[in-house]
């Protein structure tokens, strides 16, 4: 492939992010693709704020830079707030809808902005897809699939120098047997949320 | 496994620091040892990965791993290894570097045989350390021939030569990183695995006994393997020259990660210049140095943190007689401080080449986020045990701690964490405190903190009989850094049985006669203790042992039983708010109208919110009283 592709995954702690940007890391490679991988977390602890970089194609730097990620998919929406100096306004966007409530704001020492505010902000600064991960995850089967959602709704977008088959495939082959069904119909369900809108 | 595969020219996806291990074994690994800390852990815990499952399935490893007591012991016992002809790695944290830099800087004037690579991983930003200091000093500092690697593929490359070079040069080689290598995965592609030695033969040599005359004549030879090293540096497949664009005078020196914003950026911003990559840097390649001062105009200096290299071209230049103008940190354009990225590099090159920024940044949002601080879990067993000091101690009371979980008790409601400086540092400051001032001490330290450094100022304390109450967290792991195991559980870090250290007994020991071993969970006895304890005059310590819940809950589900969440009777529940607001675990949350509510899908079950709930209000889910 020629150029870049920047994306930023990012979301609390325990959702899964890191997973998530490591099977685009495996899919790439698998597609000949040059990629890089890096999380950026501060104390792995979890409930934290969590923020990883996948870059694909003519890179070195190994972290996207301000203002050119080609998409940022959060699977909490303030997450997807908290790294918009990311965003141009030609980024899209993916969010969950459902806010994760950090501890600070649950007992009282903060607050969690109004949701609907946070939405139109997200859509000033880039191309906004929102869709109910939380929901289509339990339909699959479970919560913790809710990334893989993500991976689907990505896979939906132009962004990846593969076809969504191929993100499935590396998906499948990370997976213990068991899971394999549950996590085809997360990915399945993320796409077609996107394709929807 | 993907990473013992022998095909050489398979591409696989692995993280920098596990391609660190991957050179390892490509190079016939005999001996790895550790003591954990981020962002350098996951190179041992991947031989610890390793050499576990080849224990399961009853398999010899063909390599000996350790979780050494500290990294002052990780560099004593592969340094031995390494002197009986056996190749050895020893990885670290930065700081960790302090810790066994008695025995490194001795080490070098000894020298090894069997080749021995020095893991550094610096933490530029500070992301999970006390400090961002800069290891490339101790290269310079101790003479040790070092390594910078700018991607993971590079990382295994300089691992597997490196033990060349060491052997070679017959001295430790530090391979030096910084969380932005150990934290990315990149492509690899695997060489041959080669086969390990096995077993060293020592030779005795006198030599090895530095005594003042013996060190009086290594020192000279150690100089002497350096120049060795300087020339080997010079021939170095690791130092080389790229040209960007059409050059026109203008060169960049730069080494480890700062060379991929360099290549990049360069590329982005249509500059022409010549890029002198090091990655062998130190001794830096003196003549290609001066070779690359003559045909440049200026030059432009890109390294994170401090100006090492900045100020070994200076000397150069220096000697040179050249005029050469010189930019980096001295001239403004870079900083001391921080890690670099994309942004900083394009903002310094934009001032100096003239040319237009490329990165431009959105507005900022108005909106105020919440902050989502690290907290400890929800069923932790450290909460419980600063509960209960706090309800037992005076409110002027001083808690000096130290490194790991547990430091989260710095955060409100607890406050139980007034002064860190190191690893160990918290039973040493007690007793300076002591000393000092009339208020009563409290100290914190994790079990795997107590092993590491926290013997010798128990000592000290019982010796000088200062008055003093020193706690040992005991949750039977090396929970911040990733659980890994440490001297107090019955299995080491290969998977195989090994003897389990009684953190009482050793304090018992050490003369400590106030010795008072409780539950956490069990907190108003536990706040008894810490009365005593305090009543006490003279050295008493504390052992609060109750397993990270992490584990418990781990190996609970292991064995099928079920964990209880808990939940609060509204109709029981005064909103006296001790549990949200004293107790704090995180799992609790305002619903409406002030009612509180427990998070089922964060709660762990550990049930001490139920014991501190004046009102009997909270009860595990689903079980009838
Ligand atoms: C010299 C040094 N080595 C390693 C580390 C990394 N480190 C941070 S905390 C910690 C140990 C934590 O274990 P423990 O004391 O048992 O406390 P826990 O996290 O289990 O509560 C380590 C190894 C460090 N900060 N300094
Ligand atoms: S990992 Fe274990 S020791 Fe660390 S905060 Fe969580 S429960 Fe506590
Ligand atoms: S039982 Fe109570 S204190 Fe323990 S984790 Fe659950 S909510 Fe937190």
């Amino acid at each position: 492939m020629k150029g870049k592709i920047n994306i930023i995954l990012t979301g609390v702690g325990g959702q899964g992010v890191i997973t998530a940007a490591n099977i685009l890391g495996k899919a790439a490679l698998k597609e000949k693709v040059n990629v890089f991988v890096s999380e950026v977390h501060g104390m792995a602890q979890r409930g934290g704020s969590v923020n990883c970089s996948v870059r694909m194609g003519n890179v070195s730097g190994p972290l996207v830079s301000s203002g050119t990620a080609d998409i940022i998919i959060s699977t909490e929406p303030i997450e997807a707030l908290r790294y918009i100096q990311y965003s141009n306004k030609n980024t899209k966007i993916i969010t969950d809808i459902n806010p994760v409530i950090p501890y600070t704001v649950s007992v009282g020492m903060e607050k969690y902005p109004e949701i609907k505010e946070v939405f139109n902000e997200l859509n000033k600064y880039g191309e906004l897809y929102k869709i109910d991960a939380v929901k289509i995850s339990k339909d699959a089967g479970a919560l913790i699939t809710k990334n893989i959602v993500m991976l689907g709704a990505l896979a939906a977008t132009d962004v990846l120098p593969f076809k969504p088959e191929n993100l499935l495939e590396t998906i499948l082959e990370n997976i213990p047997t068991k899971f394999k069904e549950m996590n085809k119909k997360a990915f399945e369900g993320g796409l077609k949320a996107i394709k929807k809108y | 496994m993907e990473i013992l595969e022998d095909k050489p020219g398979k591409q696989v996806l692995l993280l920098g620091n596990e391609a660190i291990t991957r050179g390892a074994i490509e190079a016939g690994i005999d001996i790895s040892t550790t003591y954990p800390g981020t962002p350098s852990s996951e190179i041992a815990d991947t031989f610890s990965l390793i050499a576990r499952s080849l224990t399961k399935q009853k398999k010899e490893p063909s390599f000996y791993f350790e979780y050494s007591t500290n990294e002052k012991v990780a560099l004593e016992v592969a340094a031995a290894a390494s002197i009986t002809g056996l190749r050895a790695l020893t990885c670290m944290k930065h700081v960790g570097l302090n810790v066994a830099s008695d025995a490194f800087m001795t080490y070098l004037y000894v020298g090894c045989k069997g080749g021995h690579i020095i893991v550094s991983a610096d933490d530029p930003s500070c992301h999970s350390s006390q400090n961002e200091q800069d290891n490339r000093y101790f290269a310079l500092f101790g003479n040790a021939p070092m390594l910078e690697p700018s991607t993971p593929d590079e990382a295994r490359e300089m691992t597997r030569i490196g033990f060349e070079l060491s052997e070679e040069v017959k001295l430790p080689v530090l391979l030096r990183t910084t969380t932005r290598l150990n934290h990315i995965r990149g492509r690899i592609e695997l060489k041959k695995i080669q086969k390990p030695r096995g077993k060293g033969h020592f030779e005795k040599d006198p030599m090895l006994v530095t005594v003042p005359a013996i060190a009086r004549l290594q020192h000279p030879i150690l100089l002497k393997k350096i120049k060795q090293a300087e020339k080997i540096s010079e021939k170095s497949q690791f130092n080389k020259i790229i040209n960007v664009g059409k050059p026109n005078g203008w060169g960049i020196v730069t080494s480890g990660v700062s060379y991929n914003y360099v290549k990049e950026l360069a590329d982005d911003m249509k500059l022409n210049v010549r890029i002198l990559k090091l990655g062998m840097t130190h001794p830096i390649p003196n003549k290609m140095c001066e070779d690359f001062i003559k045909s440049s105009k200026n030059i432009v200096i890109v390294e994170e943190l401090e100006p090492i290299l900045e100020n070994q071209f200076k000397v150069i230049a220096h000697d040179l007689k050249s005029k050469i103008e010189i930019y980096g940190k001295s001239s403004g354009h870079f900083s001391r401080l921080y890690e670099y990225n994309l942004d900083i590099v394009a903002d310094a090159f934009s001032k100096i080449f003239k040319v237009k920024n490329p990165i431009i940044k959105p507005k900022e949002s108005k909106i105020t986020l919440p902050s989502r601080p690290p907290a400890l879990c929800p069923g932790c067993p450290h909460r419980a045990t600063y509960y209960a000091v706090k309800k037992a101690a005076p409110k002027t009371t001083i808690y000096p701690t130290d490194i790991g979980c547990y430091t989260l008790g710095k955060a409100p409601p607890y406050e139980v964490a007034d002064l860190l400086l190191c690893m160990g540092s918290n039973a040493g400051t007690a007793c300076g405190f002591a000393v000092a001032t009339d208020q009563k001490i409290i100290s914190f330290m994790g079990d795997s903190t107590f092993f590491h450094s926290g013997i010798p100022p128990i000592i000290d304390a019982v010796h000088h009989d200062h008055d003093v109450v020193i706690t040992v967290l005991d949750n039977r792991t090396t929970a911040m850094t990733g659980h890994q195991p440490h001297p107090g559980n019955d299995f080491d870090g290969m998977g195989r049985p090994a003897k389990k250290i009684l953190v009482e007994d050793v304090v018992k020991g050490c003369g400590v006669k106030h010795i008072e071993i409780v539950d956490p969970n069990k907190i108003k006895e536990t706040t008894e203790a810490f009365k005593r304890a305090l009543a006490f005059k003279g050295p008493a310590v504390v052992v609060s042992k109750s397993p990270c819940i992490l584990l418990e809950n781990r190996d609970k589900k292991k064995r099928g039983e079920k964990i209880y969440v808990y939940e609060i009777d509204q109709e029981k529940c005064e909103k006296c708010k001790i549990c949200i607001s004293r107790f704090s675990c995180p799992s609790f949350y305002y619903g409406e109208d002030e009612t509180i509510l427990i998070d089922s899908q964060q709660c762990n079950g550990c049930g001490n919110c139920a014991d501190i709930c004046p009102f009997e209000a909270i009860s595990p889910k689903g079980v009838k009283k």
